[in-house]
């Protein structure tokens, strides 16, 4: 499958997320960027994380008015597989693809290291291949990962099962100790961890690599 | 803003007023300008004298010590002298790596001073063609005891953190540490790594006539002017208010320069001819040294240059200290095809000039010609001062006897020293950087070096940044040696060959010839070490004039050291793996204690005469100890450092997956325990490897105990067995520096 990662300015982990699918999975990727006006021929969107535009107004509020947004917002109302990890999380929020915002942590600093997490629900096109193994750990890497929204919407998630990880030790405040979501029809993922750092024995940790492998799976079905 | 917009004096007027001895230029120095031109400068070339003659860029105090360094080896590419040293590291690669200092504008602008100090480091390895893989940072405060020490943490942890988590590199490594001596004067020392295919290596270097002299990125603005100057200076209570020179850091601006910087360096060979970063003394700084070293002159036209406010003077375009700028030399004919590489970018880049054959540095501004001097009077003609030296007198007569430390209550000295903040672990604070963007981090922080895997080789990195002033301040020689040595040890116990070094010199004012002695002596002990370990500085800093008050910082030399893994299956780190494993101790203790950290624990403060070192057992302890890593003989590798035997063996249970302790036999005096004998490694071995491990180690290793599985350290000594409660230790450890900073 073909992968495309999105490069908006400032984005800084684009590269993990090109080699996590490529040189890890074994699937292809292609770094596609912001500029870009079409995603045809690709089997999966991947927003990486970074600081898109510095940052600067909120993150995300600015990377959600460039050119490609338009097809990425296409892409996933086409059912498309969307992931977007920490700042790909805030991108799709800012975009309306996803419901909520991401706040600045409650200890109000960037906070990074590996968090316990346990998967609320395997049956989606990211987390089928964990199997029964629902207790993992991924990195943080985050100054604003405190999800919020209103209780209304916090039932709609737990109705539909758009919960996928939770924090088993809530690091930055998020309501219901969510680190990330799926949208209703499921195709679209936001999470603040990083699956893209633990796909490699060497670097200690490959608790990411199944991720891929649901998306893989699922566009191969 | 009257007082920035006011008209400049005349030269007559400069000659009779004497503005620039606030600028830290003496009354010699401007009359050898006068000399030099066979005329009166103009205010702007004044300024332009004065802030390349400053110590921060022309190294005219330090430049006799750092000519005694050591810099040759056949590793080395690239040694002094260019924006960064370069490193073979096999298969057309080099590691390009250095280390600066930005003390000053720490102390007055924390955040902002800490930010534009790795913005700074980082252009410096990009400027060589080299992608930055990580950064490393070197503190030092005052005691945790007041309100400023802990605002000026907290700030340029934040600083640090801030800009390097949004340009997208790990921040992987380096040492904080506490000491009433930096209470006016905090050392903000940062390292950058890079690496390079050595087919793209650049210099900065403006040659052939007619050639482009090309601005990109950032606008400049009225920041930071006189930065240089301000960074030559020694503080009192009268310059608190100084912000004015302080930059302002924009990493997402250095995150895109960095991206275009690059794709031109390997993208577009034939239009390049150099590249150069505009730091300290910004326009005036690059411009000078890239035709000063090419042998050429060179002509601005000022107008060109994007400024940030209208009506900037040619004096502050200049002097501007504003951030992320690059300066290119550009083929003639192939300027259209930079310009285009920078607006993918949508950054600015504007031809601002073009290299002569004159030799002459000229500027024009709104038509006029307002600077005409040689270029190498500003860069390699400035002065150079061989300052006079008087050995300290805290030097002439130090207690010969070690201090001997009270260990009665054994367990509890321990929870003490672990209480130090300089002991105490610095988790909350690097957990706020970024560790791991870019997916290479194999060993992040709180092992003795950080490891990062170089993608598509077996091979890695290991990287350190160390320095212990107390030990030079007690025996400035020999505290120099261990300060390269200590970081060696550092790489070595990570299973690397150490390569070569940068330095921070960190002082106080080298016109005192006690500090100077300071300066040049521990500049010798480095030098000792550099050639016994095969170590060649290759870049580096200098920071003088660290006072407050009359009242210098601790002679400070820091030391960053890379060293190469040539297979990654020989990674070590300090962590205990599995109860039962053996362990040993490398090297041999004697009573080390001046200048340790439990005689300042215990007496409150260091004195004495520096205990015994020898760089030939420091040399053959290290290669027998990477022989056996490399040989997959151990389990666990640590160094031995500030607070001695006990604190290295806790500190290996407290990053152990499952929480191990330890059982140890100690027959030596239960003090020394804590003493600071260099030269020594914690081992273990696992059972089945201990006959092959004792032959390969000889008599240099000891065995001493084996892991437990449970969290304590089983103490037996004549008999009597102490137990040390690691769970508890481990919070006294943890949450030591927390608790300071509320």
């Amino acid at each position: 499958m073909r992968f495309a990662v999105i490069v908006f300015p400032g984005s800084n982990c684009d590269e993990d997320m090109y080699y996590a699918v490529t040189d890890q999975l074994g699937e292809t990727a292609e770094l596609v960027s912001y500029t870009a006006t079409t995603l045809a021929g690709f089997d999966g969107v991947l927003i990486p994380g970074g600081f898109s535009y510095g940052d600067y107004l909120r993150c995300g509020a600015i990377a959600r008015f460039s050119p490609i947004m338009p097809a990425i917002i296409e892409f996933a109302n086409n059912g498309g597989l969307v992931l977007g990890v920490c700042n790909g999380f805030q991108i799709l929020t800012e975009a309306g693809l996803l419901p909520g915002a991401l706040r600045e942590n409650k200890t109000l600093n960037f906070i990074c290291k590996d968090a316990p997490l346990k998967i609320e629900n395997t049956q989606t096109a990211f987390t089928s291949a964990y199997g029964q193994n629902t207790e993992i750990r991924l990195p943080i890497a985050h100054g604003e990962g405190n999800y919020y929204c209103d209780e209304a919407t916090l039932a709609q998630l737990k109705a539909n099962h758009q919960i996928v990880f939770t924090y088993q030790d809530n690091p930055n405040g998020s309501v219901a100790d969510i680190a990330g979501i799926t949208n209703e029809a499921g195709n679209v993922l936001g999470m603040m961890p990083h699956p893209e750092r633990a796909v490699e024995w060497l670097l200690g940790n490959t608790d990411g690599l199944p991720l891929f492998e649901s998306m893989a799976a699922k566009v191969r079905q | 803003m009257t007082e920035l917009t006011k008209s400049e004096l005349t030269p007559e007027e400069i000659r009779d007023q004497k503005p620039y001895l606030a600028w830290s230029m003496t009354e010699e120095e401007y009359q050898r300008a006068c000399q030099i031109l066979k005329r009166l400068p103009n205010y702007t070339e004044t300024g332009l004298f004065a802030v390349m003659w400053s110590e921060h860029c022309s190294y005219k105090n330090s430049k006799p010590v750092l000519k005694q360094f050591h810099t040759t080896g056949k590793q080395v590419l690239q040694g002094p002298g260019e924006g960064a040293g370069i490193v073979n590291i096999g298969d057309g690669q080099a590691v390009v790596f250095k280390a600066e200092s930005h003390n000053h504008p720490s102390a007055v602008e924390p955040y902002e001073g800490a930010a534009t100090g790795v913005g700074g480091i980082i252009r410096d390895i990009f400027s060589m063609g080299a992608q930055p893989i990580a950064v490393l940072d070197s503190l030092r405060f005052g005691e945790l005891d007041n309100a400023k020490t802990k605002y000026l943490v907290s700030q340029v942890v934040k600083g640090i953190a801030d800009y390097g988590n949004c340009i997208g590199l790990p921040t992987v490594g380096g040492e904080t540490s506490f000491d009433t001596t930096y209470e006016g004067n905090p050392l903000v020392n940062a390292m950058c790594v890079g690496i390079l295919d050595q087919k793209d290596m650049q210099v900065g270097q403006a040659k052939g006539f007619d050639n482009s002299i090309i601005y990109v990125g950032a606008k400049t603005g009225r920041d930071g002017i006189h930065g240089a100057t301000f960074a030559s200076e020694e503080f009192s209570d009268d310059n608190e208010s100084d912000r004015s020179a302080v930059q302002v850091g924009d990493p997402f601006m250095e995150k895109l320069l960095m991206d275009a910087c690059i794709e031109v360096v390997r993208e577009h060979k034939t239009a390049l001819v150099g590249i150069q970063d505009m730091g300290a003394a910004g326009l005036v700084s690059s411009s000078a040294e890239m035709a000063s070293k090419a042998g050429t002159g060179m002509v601005l036209d000022l107008d060109k240059v994007p400024v940030r406010e209208s009506q900037m003077t040619p004096y502050e375009m200049m002097l501007s200290e504003s951030q992320e700028r690059m300066l290119l030399c550009v083929n003639k004919g192939y300027e259209q095809e930079i310009f285009d590489v920078f607006a993918r970018y949508n950054l600015d880049a504007v031809k601002i000039g073009h290299v002569t054959e004159s030799k002459q540095y000229r500027l024009y501004h709104h038509g006029q010609l307002v600077t005409d001097v040689p270029a190498d009077a500003l860069a390699s003609d400035a002065p150079v001062y061989h300052r006079p030296k008087q050995l300290p007198e805290r030097l002439k007569q130090p207690k010969a006897t070690q201090f001997q430390p009270d260990v009665t209550d054994l367990p509890a000295v321990f929870y003490q020293l672990l209480a130090q903040p300089t002991i105490a672990s610095k988790k909350s604070i690097y957990e706020t950087y970024d560790t791991q963007v870019r997916t290479n981090t194999v060993v992040k922080p709180g092992s003795d070096a950080a490891v990062l895997r170089i993608r598509g080789t077996k091979k890695a990195l290991a990287m350190t940044m160390d320095g212990n002033a107390r030990y030079i301040y007690l025996d400035p020689r020999q505290g120099g040696a261990i300060a390269v040595s200590e970081a060696a040890r550092n790489l070595v116990a990570a299973g690397a060959k150490p390569l070569a070094m940068t330095d921070c010199l960190n002082y106080g004012n080298p016109e005192k010839p006690e500090h100077f002695y300071d300066l040049e002596t521990s500049g010798l002990g480095l030098t000792d070490a550099c050639k016994a370990l095969d170590t060649p500085v290759i870049s580096g800093n200098v920071s003088l004039y660290n006072e407050t008050n009359g009242q210098a910082i601790y002679p400070t030399p820091v030391v960053g050291m890379v060293g190469l893994i040539k297979d990654t299956k020989d990674i070590q780190t300090l962590a205990f793996k599995n109860a039962d494993d053996l362990i040993y101790l490398v090297g041999t203790t004697a009573a080390s204690f001046n200048g340790s950290e439990i005689q300042k624990m215990q007496a409150g403060a260091i004195s004495g005469q520096l205990f015994d070192f020898d760089l030939e057992v420091e040399k053959a302890n290290q290669d027998l100890m990477l022989k056996t890593i490399q040989a997959g003989l151990t389990q666990s590798v640590h160094d031995i450092s500030k607070g001695g035997f006990l604190t290295a063996l806790a500190e290996s249970s407290f990053n152990s997956k499952a929480n191990l302790g330890a059982a140890i036999q100690w027959s030596q005096d239960l003090s020394w325990l804590f003493s600071e004998t260099q030269s020594r490694f914690i081992v273990t071995v696992a059972p089945k490897d201990q006959v092959a491990f004792e032959t390969a180690m000889g008599t240099k290793a000891q065995l001493l105990g084996q892991v437990l599985a449970q969290p304590e350290i089983q103490l037996t000594h004549e008999q009597a067995t102490t137990t040390i409660d690691l769970t508890k230790a481990k919070e006294i450890w943890e949450a030591t520096i927390p608790c300071l900073m509320k």
